[in-house]
């Protein structure tokens, strides 16, 4: 294949990714981008081209070693349940964008550790990416059968790293905000991670089913070669301990990467997505590797005995065999596994190369002074950062050669990284861990990684003619870079791990142990160690002493978010802490939360040296902060039983308030019920007291206006009378006075019985009256009672009948447990609003319009509580005209009727 | 002659409450209710107005407001006569603008002196 066509095909690739990562930046929050197999895939940006190519060059030149890079994250993956979501947690709280943040924060804010931490991951990952970038280049020449040109621009391998960084640096500073989620670059590289494993399944699949047939035949091949045994054995006690190395080596790794805390932190949407990478991710790396060793052995067998790198076998197996499909395939794969690793670890290097260098040096401008520096400087800056990260490493991979395989430079990057170890894993489980224990710790073990990994290898790539690695520093035995006092059965790298943590750890308990941190760095650590505690009102969790105006702070903050940002982040401080608008002065709470909304944008330290440019700190002493701690969590405790107590006397006077309220309606009915009788007795003896009065009074009265007078006041007498009787009897009902005594009493005779005084009023009016009934229907009732009721709804009826076509029915319904009884006229009806009302004492339809009944609206209300008194029911049903008013009894002595 | 309007749902108050009236030299005019004696105020124009507050309808209290809208009354004195007694029930007439409140039972004696030193 030339180079034209390869190339064609890659700029294809490379523009699917290009859209898929615009596509999900468009999408946003998207099912699509926000699912936990997105970032499951995104943590597979492990799986780079060392990988795809360099663990079968290990498995074939060196047998199982290849394994422990990958059992060490399997092992340690379950711990992601509680580690990384501590480390989660920590860093959405305080906004942090790099692990060069999460470090120099939790050590009191320490710009000086920010700094070494960004430089410890530079030396580290700079060569990582070169070998990357080696990676693509060559199986670039290996695929299209050239030769890599002397001259650098003659080389297409070059304008490839080109359209890589120009890719990277616009996807991976969208945003100034470095904390924001990234997820045109997390998904296009979840895509990636999906390919490249699917395509080395595939040619997994071709070297051991197609080329070969089967695991089994490979196997008994492979062990017909050279070393197969040795190569194949765990290889006694001093190999397990070079496996136990590597394998604590590579859980490090899975932490501590810059790219892995970019994705598997900076860019985590919810926590609970690491219970699904907690299972997919092991099971990921597995399935990668069921194919490496048959590929490696595969590959050895085919070309025994020639000069091949074992690293590019993937390719030119299938190239042997002239299968172009499938080493493009390969190809695109390896080239995946490459640029995922350099687009996420470059933009994890340049934040941290901004934030944490550039901006809190001062070395982009002024950070205290108003014009120099700004939100668009700080994106340019780490867009140019990206950029020149990766044309510089390109050019250490040109100059330098790299000559050594794949594996082993990236083990030097591991154990560089590794030197985090102490001071990051301190930081979450340690309190006592101080901000000089961290410094010391980290540059000792890197003197050590100088000394037996960096300057063995600087020798090997200048070939330079020296004898550090044979005799030792300045001659030395016990400093032999390999051997260093006289450990000589680890490896290279495990040595070298061995010995950095060794001296690193050490370094980092006996310093923090000596010399105490200050309050600083115990509030934070106080803020790491309990994030559970402090995860919703961490701003509580800040000490700070001092004076600060608010309105310094808001300035500094217009400078970088703008001001409408600005304003809406004080709004929701304000309305989350309960804070008066108008106060003038901050208080710790907006001083850390005013250092968050900086902190995603210029870092940690940054943040902290602008807010304290326009606050006046106090310092506080150790033993304060200690005291103030304590209070803080006793308050929590406190607080947390006061929110309990309070929320119960919350219920209760609730309560209360409802006994009262009902207690004063009850009253209030009391008092209305007075009312309306005293007004109700008062009308009659009006009337009697006028009469009299003019009876008395006047003497010339006409004899039959004198007997008119006289029939009022006999008749109101009457009235008076009837009323009081009234009143008493339902006083009784409701105070349980009046009982009634059932009997089993044909209701048919019991109606017809109470019709017989009404005759003579409805003759009088000459209504028709209709009892629809079997002749006999046995119930169950007091009959003096229901007499009552009866009496009392005919006479409503023949009241509101219209005279000469009054109507009037009663209805008698066996209902099997009950006797349902309705009294139906032709008069005007009843409002639909009053069907309960009309029961109440005194009730008067406002919507009556006949002239004032003779009643004492009482009635009704006596009817319900005799009825209700049997158990039985008494309501209004809707008619279409005139009213219809049905009660039910029961049927039996113990039926209760519904 | 005076005109007298006389408003109550209760038919033996107001037959001993015209009879007095009628006596004393009255043009009356008698409403069942606020709604009747509105109805009487559109064409009539007594020199004072009885009433009762508790009534069906339209009680005494919305007459009032209805009877001080009207120009044609506004110099129409009006005695409230009624059973409620309580102090609010009184403030509550007052405000409206009645020129006398009188409770039940009354001294018809009492009255008819009320009525005439409103109209003095």
């Amino acid at each position: 294949m030339n180079s034209i066509s390869l190339l064609v095909i890659l700029s294809g690739y490379l523009a699917v990714l290009f859209y898929i990562a615009y596509w999900a930046e468009k999408k946003g929050n998207s099912k699509w981008t926000n699912n936990p197999y997105i970032y499951t895939f995104s943590l597979a940006v492990y799986c780079t081209a060392w990988t795809y190519y360099g663990s079968i060059g290990v498995a074939a030149d060196s047998g199982l070693s290849y394994l422990p890079i990958y059992l060490g994250p399997i092992i340690i993956a379950p711990s992601w349940i509680l580690i990384l979501k501590k480390i989660i947690r920590i860093s959405r709280v305080n906004k942090i964008s790099s692990i060069a943040d999460f470090i120099s924060l939790r050590y009191g804010n320490s710009r000086f550790l920010g700094a070494i931490v960004t430089i410890i991951c530079l030396t580290g990952i700079i060569p990582y990416i070169a070998l990357q970038l080696k990676a693509i280049a060559e199986t670039f020449h290996v695929v299209t059968k050239t030769e890599i040109r002397s001259f650098i621009f003659d080389d297409t391998t070059t304008y490839v790293a080109i359209a890589l960084a120009l890719f990277a640096s616009y996807y991976g500073t969208r945003y100034v905000d470095a904390s924001e989620k990234r997820k045109g670059i997390v998904t296009a590289v979840a895509l990636e991670s999906v390919l490249k494993l699917v395509f080395f399944v595939i040619i997994g699949v071709y070297v051991t089913f197609f080329v070969f047939d089967g695991f089994d035949d490979i196997y008994q091949k492979a062990s017909l070669l050279e070393h197969f045994k040795e190569k194949n054995s765990i290889g006694g006690l001093p190999q397990a301990i070079n496996w136990f190395l590597l394998c604590v080596l590579s859980m490090f790794a899975i932490f501590l990467l810059p790219r892995q805390f970019q994705v598997g932190v900076i860019e985590n949407n919810r926590e609970n997505h690491i219970n699904t990478a907690v299972w997919l991710f092991p099971l990921y790396l597995l399935l990668f590797n069921i194919f490496v060793y048959p590929i490696a052995w595969g590959g050895n067998i085919l070309f025994e005995g020639q000069e091949v790198n074992s690293d590019a076998y993937s390719l030119l197996i299938p190239q042997l065999f002239n299968n172009k499909t499938l080493t493009v395939l390969v190809f695109l794969g390896g080239f995946s596994a490459a640029i995922s690793m350099i687009v996420v670890s470059s933009i994890g290097l340049s934040t941290m190369v901004t934030n944490n260098i550039l901006i809190p040096y001062n070395l982009l401008g002024k950070l205290k002074s108003d014009e120099s520096i700004s939100s668009k400087s700080i994106l340019n800056s780490r867009k140019i950062g990206i950029f020149s990260l990766i044309i510089l490493s390109y050019f250490i991979y040109r100059f330098f050669g790299l000559d050594y395989n794949l594996v082993s430079i990236g083990m030097v990057a591991f154990v560089i990284i590794s030197q985090l170890a102490p001071a990051f894993f301190g930081a979450l489980f340690w309190r006592r861990g101080s901000r000089l224990g961290a410094i010391y710790s980290i540059i000792v073990g890197f003197i050590v990684c100088i000394h037996t990994l960096l300057v063995p290898y600087a020798i090997g790539i200048t070939n330079s003619e020296s004898t550090f690695i044979s005799d030792g520093f300045m001659g030395y035995e016990l400093l032999k870079p390999f051997q260093l006092f006289g450990l000589d059965y680890l490896q290279p790298v495990p040595h070298a791990l061995f010995w950095s943590m060794l001296f690193n750890c050490v370094t980092y308990f006996a310093v923090s142990v000596s010399f105490k941190g200050n309050y600083r760095e115990r509030n934070y650590a106080e803020m790491f160690v309990d994030i559970n505690k402090y995860i919703t009102n961490h701003e509580n969790a800040f000490i700070w002493k001092g004076t600060a105006y608010r309105n310094d702070i808001e300035k500094v903050l217009i400078r970088f978010l703008g001001i409408e940002r600005t304003k809406r982040a004080m709004n929701i401080f304000n309305v989350k802490y309960n804070v008066d608008i108008n106060q003038e002065l901050a208080d710790a709470r907006l001083i850390k939360f005013s250092e968050n909304l900086l902190t995603g944008h210029i870092g940690t330290a940054s943040a902290r040296i602008l807010i304290s440019s326009v606050v006046k700190e106090e310092k506080i002493t150790l033993p304060e902060v200690l005291k103030i701690l304590e209070e803080s969590k006793e308050n929590i405790i406190i607080n947390k039983k006061l929110t309990e107590t309070s929320n119960e006397l919350k219920e209760i006077t609730a309560k209360l308030q409802n006994a009262n309220i009902s207690l004063m309606a009850k009253d209030k009915q009391k008092d209305e019920f007075l009312d309306t009788v005293t007004h109700e007795l008062r009308t009659p003896i009006t009337a009697i007291r006028a009469a009299s009065e003019i009876l008395h009074d006047d003497d010339e009265i006409p004899d039959e206006l004198k007997k008119q007078f006289l029939q009022n006041i006999i008749s109101e007498s009457d009235r008076l009378n009837r009323l009081i009787d009234k009143i008493l009897d339902l006083e009784k009902f409701e105070t349980g006075k009046q009982t009634i005594h059932p009997a089993k009493n044909n209701l048919v005779e019991t109606i017809e019985k109470s019709i017989e005084p009404l005759q003579q009023l409805i003759k009088n009016k000459n209504i028709s009256i209709y009892i629809e009934s079997k002749s006999k229907v046995n119930a169950y009732y007091d009959e003096d009672r229901i007499f009552q009721v009866i009496t009392n709804l005919v006479s409503n009826a023949i009241k509101f009948c219209p005279e000469n076509e009054g109507l009037i029915t009663i209805q008698i319904v066996d209902k099997e447990n009950f006797i349902q009884t309705s009294v139906i006229d032709n008069g005007k009806g009843i409002n639909s609003n009053d069907f309960e009302a009309i029961f109440d004492k005194f009730y008067q339809s406002t919507n009556q319009n006949i002239k004032k009944p003779v009643g004492s609206g009482l009635g009704l209300a006596i009817c319900k509580q005799i009825i209700e008194h049997h158990k039985g029911k008494i309501w209004v049903e809707p008619s279409i005209k005139g009213a219809c008013i049905v009660f039910t009894l029961p049927k039996n002595k113990n039926t209760e009727n519904s | 002659m005076k005109k007298i309007l006389i408003v109550d749902d209760e038919p033996n108050i107001v037959m001993s409450l015209e009879y007095t009236f009628k006596k004393n030299n009255y043009e009356v005019f008698i409403a069942r209710d606020g709604q009747e004696a509105l109805d009487i105020l559109k064409t009539n124009y007594p020199d004072v107005i009885i009433l009762d507050v508790m009534m069906p309808m339209v009680d005494g209290y919305a007459t009032l407001e209805q009877i001080r809208k009207d120009p044609n009354l506004q110099h129409t004195k009006v005695m409230f006569l009624s059973a409620k007694n309580k102090e609010s029930d009184i403030e509550k007439g007052m405000s409206l603008g009645a020129d006398v409140y009188m409770t039940k039972p009354f001294s018809i004696k009492k009255v008819v002196e009320q009525v005439e030193e409103l109209l003095s």
